[in-house]
């Protein structure tokens, strides 16, 4: 049986979507919680819906994956890098689900409306609790930092495949035609 | 292993996009920026100017938890679908307070009192308001605030603002006359029932049509016998409500007040004239009072941006600054009481 050479089309259409979503999600989050002016209020205001569109297309995504094999690795990259991305992108699947599981939930816990837009709310999914509230704000914010430090490293690693390897990795996620060589797994 | 220049050239561009990725996110995230006025470095200067009283509100700290409900009348309802506005009742839970770090201050130290309440609406959504009894503010921008701040340290020799720069501030920020015209004649009340507490900052009401109108609200007491605080007694006003709530409810009228084609909308330090039309949307009644340290209003940050449907904030920038500052004051004050890891542990209000 054949693996396919590329990624499924949703599935890059996703991956490359969310990535530019969750940067800015990042970015967002950083920058409205370093400043007193109106940016504060404006950027939140986009953060809430954009954190829960993410979460959305998250599950989507996650149950793309789980119906389509991804391609294989290049058979001649050592053991490390392999485990190192296997690990690295259940990371970031864990991460983009529990970021704005998090966030909803801290919104919950410190007793907030949780407001997307100007009259959408979502109901609270955890109790009123300033405790949990505490850990959960701390955990979104640590969890954030190791997102980042997790995007840059991956992104670091796209680019060795694509730029230094050329083992058509990178090509596997872009749009374009160029494809890894097949890969033959059994007879 | 043989490293081809090419081959440099890529290993650069890959460690030099991964540094500049690193380097856009500090300077967004504010480390990069040391002189971005952060909501961290606002709410340093309430504990270097207080100092450190880990569990409780950096500013506003000492205060008192009270509950009852807000009688809707109605007679607000034309201006705004909150359904606050409706006839009926919505429980309200709210905090009086006096403005600064310190939460054993005297009660007779400062001539303003502070009102916080948080209404439960019935479909869900919430409006919070946190209110001061005076009319004005003396700035009108976060940066100024930071700067009045900093001029009110107290001098490590005398235990007081230096009166020097606190007069040097003044003089730079000629937009604080009409509150120092205002705190003249300002006497510490001897009690929270007979204070009125004003929004100060300007927010919009938005009818069925999504009309705005812009407006500041007041709860105006009902109680008549205002007076001035005993001498001599450093906690006299939670001792007076308590006294006062044996005895009955204590009642405020909400009264609006809709800002004239160019009033000030976005600017504390300006009051409108007096002549500016009102309405009187309903009666806050208090009828309970908790201690502060277990109380149900110790969880709730009263952020001003908190607004249900029907209300709207507006451009006013300490609105923006206030609901960040709040959130990194919440989150300070609630780490210690969850004694998470790195965060001060908060002192039993009994043993201090
Ligand atoms: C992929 C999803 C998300 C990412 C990457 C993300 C990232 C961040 C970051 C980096 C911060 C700043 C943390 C700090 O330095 O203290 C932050 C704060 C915050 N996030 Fe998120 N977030 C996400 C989803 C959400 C969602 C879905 C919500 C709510 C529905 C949310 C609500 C908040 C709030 C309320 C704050 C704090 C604001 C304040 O304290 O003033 N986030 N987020
Ligand atoms: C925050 C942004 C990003 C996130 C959350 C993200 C997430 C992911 C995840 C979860 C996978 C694994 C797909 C799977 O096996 O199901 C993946 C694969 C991939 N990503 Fe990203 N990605 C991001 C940004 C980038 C960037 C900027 C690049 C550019 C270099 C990139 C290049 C790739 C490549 C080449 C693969 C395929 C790896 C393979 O064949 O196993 N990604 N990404
Ligand atoms: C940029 C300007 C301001 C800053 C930085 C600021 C800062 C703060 C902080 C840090 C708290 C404690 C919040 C908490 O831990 O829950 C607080 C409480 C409070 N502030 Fe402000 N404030 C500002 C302007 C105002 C204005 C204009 C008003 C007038 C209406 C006001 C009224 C209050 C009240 C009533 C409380 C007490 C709320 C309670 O009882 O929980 N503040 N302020």
């Amino acid at each position: 049986m054949n693996t396919p050479t590329t990624f499924h089309p949703l599935a890059r259409l996703l991956h490359w979507a969310m990535a530019g979503m969750i940067v800015a999600m990042l970015f967002i989050g950083a920058g409205m919680v370093a400043t007193v002016s109106e940016r504060h209020s404006g950027l939140l205001a986009i953060h809430k819906p954009l954190g829960i569109a993410i979460l959305l297309l998250a599950i989507a995504r996650l149950a793309l994956r789980l119906r389509h094999r991804p391609p294989s690795l290049p058979a001649d990259l050592p053991l490390w890098q392999r485990l190192a991305a296997t690990a690295s992108h259940w990371l970031l699947y864990a991460l983009m689900l529990a970021l704005p599981l998090l966030g909803w939930g801290m919104l919950s816990a410190g007793g907030y409306p949780v407001i997307l837009g100007d009259t959408m709310r979502l109901p609270a999914i955890l109790p009123e609790n300033a405790l949990l509230f505490a850990w959960l704000r701390e955990a979104h914010r640590y969890l954030a930092w190791l997102l980042f430090l997790t995007f840059v490293a991956h992104m670091s690693a796209g680019l060795y495949h694509g730029l230094v390897r050329r083992d058509g990795v990178l090509a596997s996620m872009l749009p374009s035609r160029r494809r890894r060589e097949p890969v033959v797994t059994d007879g | 292993m043989t490293i081809r220049f090419g081959h440099a050239a890529r290993w650069a561009l890959i460690g030099g996009l991964a540094c500049v990725t690193v380097a856009a996110f500090g300077y967004v995230g504010g480390w990069l920026a040391p002189h971005r006025l952060t909501p961290q470095r606002l709410v340093d200067t309430f504990e270097d100017n207080a100092g450190l009283h880990p569990g409780y509100r950096r500013n506003h700290a000492k205060g008192v938890c009270v509950a009852g409900w807000f009688e809707g009348n109605g007679a607000a309802g034309a201006y705004s679908t909150a359904a606050v506005f409706a006839r009926g009742r919505t429980p309200v839970v709210g905090r009086f307070a006096l403005p600064g770090g310190n939460p054993y201050a005297a009660d007779g130290s400062v001539p303003i009192r502070s009102m916080a309440l948080r209404f439960n609406l019935p479909d869900g959504g919430q409006w919070r308001t946190g209110m001061n009894a005076m009319p004005v503010f003396p700035v009108s921008t976060p940066q100024a605030f930071y700067e009045q701040a900093r001029a009110a340290r107290p001098d490590p020799a005398t235990g007081k603002p230096d009166p020097a720069r606190l007069a040097a501030f003044f003089a730079a920020h000629p937009e604080t006359a009409a509150f120092r015209a205002w705190v003249k004649q300002a006497r510490p009340s001897a009690s929270y029932a007979t204070e009125r507490y004003d929004s100060i900052n300007a927010f919009y009401l938005v009818d069925a049509q999504g009309q705005q109108r812009a407006v500041r609200w007041a709860m105006v007491p009902q109680a008549a016998d205002a007076g001035p605080g005993p001498a001599g007694d450093p906690d006299y006003l939670a001792r007076d409500l308590q006294q006062r709530l044996a005895v009955g409810p204590q009642r405020w009228n909400l009264r609006i007040t809709f800002a004239a084609p160019g009033d000030p909308v976005d600017d504390a330090a300006r009051p409108w004239p007096s002549d500016r039309r009102t309405v009187d949307a309903g009666t806050l009644v208090i009828d309970r009072m908790q201690p502060q340290d277990s109380g149900p209003c110790r969880d709730i940050n009263y952020d001003p941006t908190v607004l249900p449907e029907g209300i709207a904030p507006s451009a006013d920038p300490l609105l923006a600054a206030r609901s960040a500052a709040y959130a990194d004051s919440y989150l300070r004050r609630t780490a210690e009481e969850a004694h998470l890891p790195g965060a001060a542990r908060p002192v039993p209000e009994a043993t201090r």
